[in-house]
């Protein structure tokens, strides 16, 4: 039977279909309730970053543009935030289930243009999003008993920026609580993944959502400063990077505008002596490589206590060596392509710096593609505090590793950075799991889990990660005022 | 002497996490067809009843030697399973066949009985022929935290066993938590089996793959500190392709390739070869055929 001995040895390509997508040569601005052409009459290719080829032409939306559609916001805003909150709700369920019947043309576009898993965007991306708009419909009209007494309404216009790593998920993080308390909105997709906030507009036209109560507007840096800097705008809520953000608390001082920013993060994921140490790994593996690395929350520093590191290390580098790192449209993907050239550039020049300071680097020998933009899952061995690789965020499938000897130890070197978005903690121990969650300074603590992503739980940080609460009951606050 | 055997703690939820990870996999093409073709050479074909007779498993056996004459190229199961007063017959049926005879021993499926009861049928069934033997472990005695008993009762089983393999039944589902499952493993391998295998069959639930994952890991620890090989044996439950694959997926990435073989994993079951047929039969057919064609011995 020696023949049939190298079945697995990989599996055979399972390819998601694609065929069923549909998608324009040509996207325009939706403004007011239409797809509009960009005042600049230009457009940008956007790639599928697996294969480096042009899937469509994206109009380059510019200040003029900008400024368009905030005020067709503002417009909306006085019939919208006067409709009957029951009302508002039937429009985002409605939204929630359009998106629901077209999950699967989502997630393959999704993957088509992010790079990341299918697998991801089928099981994970697409169905959350779904799920924030069912969840924050079911707010609509019942401010009243999230906020007793006090009589919520409206900020008015919102300018939303959202990043490239989850672009449905981000929108819908952004436009569900927005609508659901009577917002109107201009939301900026990141410029290298538009494609399913476009599909995204299509849905909201097809579901009657009044015009002007939710505009899309594609464009680069530009478009997304002049959004920040518009006089109309009550309120910013951004994702993204922390030089961004700062940019955005700088750009809205003196102003009456509202802010929240979900910024970076170098998350510690705490692995102690008496984990479930086979669970604890496949939240190793989940904390640093879900999505390339490209999570904000990300677990990219591991601590792992001393007197089980050699085991823990040894183990991680055996199931590394099961991961599957190529086509992110075949469903037996675990790892896909990093988003864009300039970032796999930039997670390249973080290997060479850990590589200059003297940590001891790990990669499985798997294969690459030929073409696209992939980068090898990667460990650093025997890190410091005092490595730039340990303090700066690299965004991509590379983790750092340090041991630790105590528990004060270990919450002292997972505070000392100047993020502060989540963490994790494996531990059989139950008090021990409440000991460090009251002291580790992280937005999202997990135990023995991570990267759960709920709409009922709120998700945000702290110092440079960033203020403000996105997700459950929590995520309505930063869209009323009283 | 207190046995001392740390045994890491299970986080459930975790382990359905990764088992519902695993069955996420795609196996398509040639990869499903090999690994239908493997599964079919793991089998253990089973029959464990109070109505059995000599007809009955002198019928298995020729269903073992011959699971779908039309279907070319298909390989045999890896061994049946019989009680021990039927081991003489499937001895005579299976001559020359390759097929091995495991027999099930120590008062299955309860293990309620003396020690030297349970000695002297493993001593029988070797004699009778039998090249492994399937016993189970004294769940009452674990379950008062008598572990030295378990261990004593395993290494005292793999003695009477001579040069036949041992494979020890933990039967999980009396056992109820993972953590015990990973413990009675842990205790098993270290008393001496050649095979940890899930479940009886008589008792629900039998094999799940979240129970087969825990112990696939107790298997590669032992591996990873000592360089032996113990093989694993999910057993009950197990009826359809697709669920076949499904652990074949578990098992490789968990041991990786040395495993995938019958030497070291086998499916304790009695409707799945069928299954697999049907699939193969598929394939070489282009459609489904009626299961009418496929012989119920």
């Amino acid at each position: 039977m020696s023949k049939i001995k190298k079945t697995f040895a990989s599996y055979d390509a399972a390819p998601e279909n694609t065929s069923h997508i549909d998608l324009k040569a040509q996207y325009d601005l939706f403004i007011n309730g239409k797809f509009v052409k960009p005042q600049s009459k230009q457009y940008y290719d956007t790639i599928n970053p697996a294969t480096e080829k042009k899937i469509a032409s994206i109009a380059k939306g510019n200040e003029k543009d900008i400024d368009v559609a905030v005020k067709s916001a503002n417009k909306a805003f006085e019939s919208w935030s006067k409709t009957e909150p029951k009302e508002r709700a039937k429009y985002i369920y409605r939204i929630a289930r359009m998106i629901q019947e077209r999950a699967r043309e989502f997630a393959v576009i999704e993957t088509m243009n992010g790079g990341k898993p299918i697998r991801e965007s089928r099981d994970i991306d697409i169905p959350l999003a779904a799920n924030h708009f069912f969840y924050y419909a079911g707010w609509a009209d019942k401010l009243d008993y999230a906020f007793p007494n006090r009589k919520p309404k409206p900020v008015g216009v919102v300018g939303q920026i959202i990043p490239w790593n989850f672009p449905l998920l981000m929108a819908a993080w952004k436009l569900a609580p927005a609508l659901a308390t009577g917002n109107t909105v201009v939301l900026k997709p990141a410029e290298s993944t538009p494609l399913t906030a476009l599909k995204l507009a299509e849905i909201i036209q097809e579901s009657g959502l009044p015009d002007g109560v939710v505009q899309i507007v594609t464009g680069f840096g530009d478009a997304g400063a002049a959004l920040v800097n518009h006089p109309l705008v009550n309120k910013i809520a951004f994702t993204g990077s922390t030089e961004v953000g700062k940019y955005i608390q700088k750009a809205v001082a003196g102003s009456n505008k509202k802010v929240t920013l979900e910024l970076g993060g170098k998350a510690a994921n705490i692995i102690f002596d008496d984990a479930p140490i086979d669970q604890a790994l496949e939240g190793i593996v989940n904390g640093i490589f879900f999505n390339q690395g490209h999570v904000c929350c990300a677990g990219s520093r591991l601590f792992v206590q001393e007197n089980i590191a050699d085991k823990v290390i040894q183990k991680l580098k055996d199931r590394m060596k099961t991961l599957i790192i190529g086509d992110p449209m075949d469903k037996n993907t675990d790892i896909g392509a990093i988003n864009s050239k300039e970032q796999l550039l930039k997670i390249n020049n973080y290997i060479k710096i850990g590589l200059a300071e003297g940590a001891e680097m790990y990669q499985t020998n798997c294969a690459l593609p030929s073409q696209g933009y992939f980068c090898k899952p990667t460990l650093f061995l025997h890190t410091a505090q005092s490595h730039r690789i340990v303090q700066e965020e690299i965004f991509g499938p590379v983790l750092t590793i340090q041991t630790f000897r105590t528990i004060e130890e270990v919450i002292e070197k997972a505070n000392n950075i100047p993020y502060g978005l989540s963490a994790g903690v494996w531990t059989d121990k139950g008090s021990k799991i409440f000991n460090l969650t009251t002291k580790l300074r992280a937005g999202v603590v997990w135990a023995n889990t991570y990267n759960k992503f709920d709409p009922t739980s709120p998700f945000g940080g702290y110092q440079e990660s960033g203020f403000g609460r996105e997700g459950g009951v929590h995520g309505l606050l930063p869209y009323v005022h009283f | 002497m207190v046995l001392q055997i740390q045994s890491p703690t299970i986080d459930q939820v975790g382990v359905e996490e990764r088992v519902a990870r695993l069955m996420t996999r795609s196996i398509k093409k040639e990869s499903k067809l090999e690994g239908l073709k493997l599964a079919l050479n793991m089998i253990d074909l089973t029959t464990l009843e109070g109505k059995d007779t000599v007809g009955k498993v002198k019928q298995m056996c020729y269903k073992a030697q011959h699971l779908a004459d039309d279907i070319a190229g298909l390989p045999t199961v890896a061994a049946v399973c019989v009680y021990v007063n039927h081991v003489k017959t499937a001895k005579r049926a299976l001559v020359n066949s390759g097929i091995k005879i495991a027999s099930v021993a120590t008062a299955f499926p309860s293990g309620n009985s003396s020690r030297k009861v349970k000695i002297e049928e493993t001593k029988m069934a070797v004699a009778n022929g039998a090249d492994e033997v399937d016993m189970v472990i004294s769940r009452g005695e674990f379950l008062q935290g008598n572990y030295n008993f378990v261990f004593d009762e395993i290494a005292a089983i793999k003695e009477a066993c001579g040069p036949a393999r041992l494979k020890v039944i933990l039967e999980t589902g009396e056992l109820s938590t993972l953590d015990n499952v990973r413990k009675a493993s842990d205790i098993a391998i270290h008393a001496g089996a050649d095979f940890i295998k899930t479940s009886t069959g008589k008792i629900q639930p039998a094999a799940t793959m979240p129970v087969t994952l825990v112990m696939l890991q107790a298997i590669k620890d032992h591996y990873d500190a000592t360089g032996i090989m113990i093989g694993m044996k999910p057993a009950g439950g197990i009826s359809t392709s697709k669920s076949a694959l499904n652990y074949l997926v578990m098992l490789y990435e968990t041991l990786g390739e040395k495993w995938m073989s019958n030497e070291w994993f086998r499916f304790g079951a009695s409707s799945l070869a069928n299954d697999i047929i049907l699939q193969l039969g598929k394939e070489k057919y282009g459609a489904y055929y009626s299961m009418n064609y496929i012989s119920k011995d």
